[in-house]
């Protein structure tokens, strides 16, 4: 199994390697934005607790950019699956089929752990205070799991670009500014809050936040965010094990 | 080797009035194939040759039925049973972000073969079927029949005992398709076992030691295409007439002839061939 793993992410690799300088310059450009525009325009005028409204933000885009990047690494999976069918390679290989799931996950953690260190290293430039840990690294892995595992669940359910692109629309969008990046979710009306709260990005936005603040760590978030991996991980399975169908 | 019981496969598709309807692809198939032997399946687009395939390579499962190989149920063991398969898909499924030589090096990590192993046998299958300076290039900057020689060279890579080429010859000019049936003899007489669909009619005449004939997801009947030859008559006389056009079948040349100098209309006679025996299995409405 550790061997099929590996070669599925084998294959990632030598696809991002040859694209690399482009990989990384493209995710440069939206931290970038939002360093600018929040950080230093918006930013300046705007007192967060004890800190300056810069480290506030910094953990929050961490968390939507790993959101993002690790989603969307899978979700080419569908061309590839409905158009260039390369995906019957590996389904009439000798391997277990959640070898695959977990060595595209593993792959699309690689590019969300690689974007989020274009960020640390642009807001540390910015002249943002982080005190990045190994809990610190593990929320960011535990958050890219759960994300690729709906990219790969898109990948599998949805039969077209446009699709997919609803689910970034409808569901990624409105979290990516909902859930306690840009600004706490305690100013939210609290019906709207307690939808809010559920989400797994705002779970791990707090986490990032808390840890990076050196605030007390909430157990129950990392627990709901295991939860959310876990529950990702059996619907991927079984989105896959349906293609046989 | 290969023994198919009751293999029935459905699907759900919408009707012309957007009902969801069952679809009977392949129905109630059953069929065995001889260790060493090329094994046509054949009929015309739509029979359900693709999913029969799809079925054997456990690319989809059966709704109901058994496949066995080597006795052993596909149930049982299949990923010990992948391991003695190779395919060749009707489509081309190259990963169009991989090189030809990076492609070929997946499919041998998928198979666990080691690093030196793979070097060797991905150099040897691409001189095999003259593509040897290929390697760096991407998959899309082929042509149409290297593309489906790179195919076959791949699905060879990990020395698969039993190798099933769904269409290979597929949209292909005549002499790639040549050059293909070449290859496909050659891994025969080295021993593999070739299962074999196509639509082509000369196709299955010039390759198969046996065919069967399947029409609407049906065996209609299996056999070698001599014997479907011969259960007809060995010669063949065609004509046009009023009623449109007609041929009868004769066990000799001089029946033939004697039953052409009969006709009012000028005749043709000819050897019967597998075409004749398919069209007269699958009804003479249904040609190919």
């Amino acid at each position: 199994m550790l061997q099929d793993i590996c070669t599925v992410f084998w294959r990632d690799w030598v696809v991002l390697k040859r694209r690399l300088p482009k990989f990384i310059l493209s995710r440069m450009v939206a931290p970038m934005l939002y360093l600018v525009a929040f950080g230093w325009g918006l930013g300046r005028n705007i007192q967060v607790g004890s800190g300056s409204y810069l480290d506030f933000l910094v953990p929050g885009i961490m968390a939507l950019n790993s959101m993002n990047i690790s989603y969307n690494s899978l979700t080419p999976l569908c061309t590839e699956r409905i158009y260039h069918r390369s995906i019957g390679e590996y389904i009439i290989a000798p391997m277990h089929f959640n070898a695959f799931i977990i060595g595209k996950i593993l792959a699309a953690v690689l590019r969300g752990l690689i974007s989020s260190a274009i960020i640390m290293i642009l807001a540390l430039a910015f002249g943002a205070n982080l005190n990045i840990t190994p809990l610190f690294v593990g929320i960011l892995i535990l958050n890219c799991i759960i994300f690729a595992e709906v990219g790969f669940f898109a990948a599998m359910k949805m039969d077209s670009y446009e699709e997919l692109s609803q689910v970034n629309t409808y569901v990624l969008l409105p979290m990516s500014f909902l859930c306690g990046t840009f600004f706490s979710t305690r100013t939210l009306p609290e019906v709207f809050r307690w939808f809010i709260d559920v989400l797994p990005l705002t779970h791990t936005s707090y986490l990032l936040r808390g840890i990076s603040t050196q605030s007390p760590v909430a157990l129950e978030s990392v627990a709901v965010l295991a939860v959310y991996a876990i529950i990702g991980f059996i619907l991927g399975n079984k989105a896959f094990r349906d293609q046989l169908k | 080797m290969i023994k198919i019981q009751g293999l029935i496969k459905e699907f759900q598709v919408k009707n012309k009035d957007k009902k969801t309807v069952t679809k009977r692809a392949v129905d109630n198939l059953s069929l065995h194939v001889k260790p060493g032997e090329i094994f046509g399946i054949l009929g015309p687009n739509g029979a359900g040759k693709t999913t029969t395939i799809r079925m054997l390579t456990m690319e989809t499962k059966p709704t109901l039925g058994e496949i066995y190989y080597n006795g052993e149920s596909i149930k049982k063991n299949p990923l010990e049973i992948k391991k003695l398969i190779g395919v060749v898909p009707q489509h081309i499924n190259f990963d169009n972000d991989l090189t030809v030589g990076e492609n070929m090096e997946l499919h041998g990590r998928l198979h666990h073969m080691s690093s030196e192993k793979r070097k060797q046998r991905i150099q040897e299958m691409l001189d095999f079927v003259e593509l040897g300076d290929t390697i760096n290039r991407m998959p899309r900057s082929l042509s149409g029949g290297m593309k489906r020689r790179l195919l076959i060279a791949r699905s060879l890579i990990h020395e698969p005992k039993i190798l099933f080429m769904d269409e290979p010859t597929v949209a292909l000019d005549p002499q790639v398709r040549r050059r293909i049936w070449d290859l496909i003899r050659a891994l025969a007489a080295k021993g593999t076992t070739v299962i074999i669909t196509t639509h082509y009619i000369e196709e299955a005449e010039a390759l198969c030691n046996r065919v069967a004939i399947v029409n609407k997801g049906k065996l209609i009947a299996i056999d070698t295409p001599e014997a479907f030859c011969k259960s007809l008559g060995r010669i063949t006389v065609e004509w046009d007439d009023a009623e449109g056009h007609q041929y009868q079948f004769f066990e000799s040349r001089q029946e033939a002839a004697a039953f052409a100098g009969t006709l009012e209309h000028g005749a043709h006679i000819r050897r019967t061939n597998l075409e004749d025996a398919f069209i007269e299995l699958t009804g003479r409405k249904e040609g190919v």
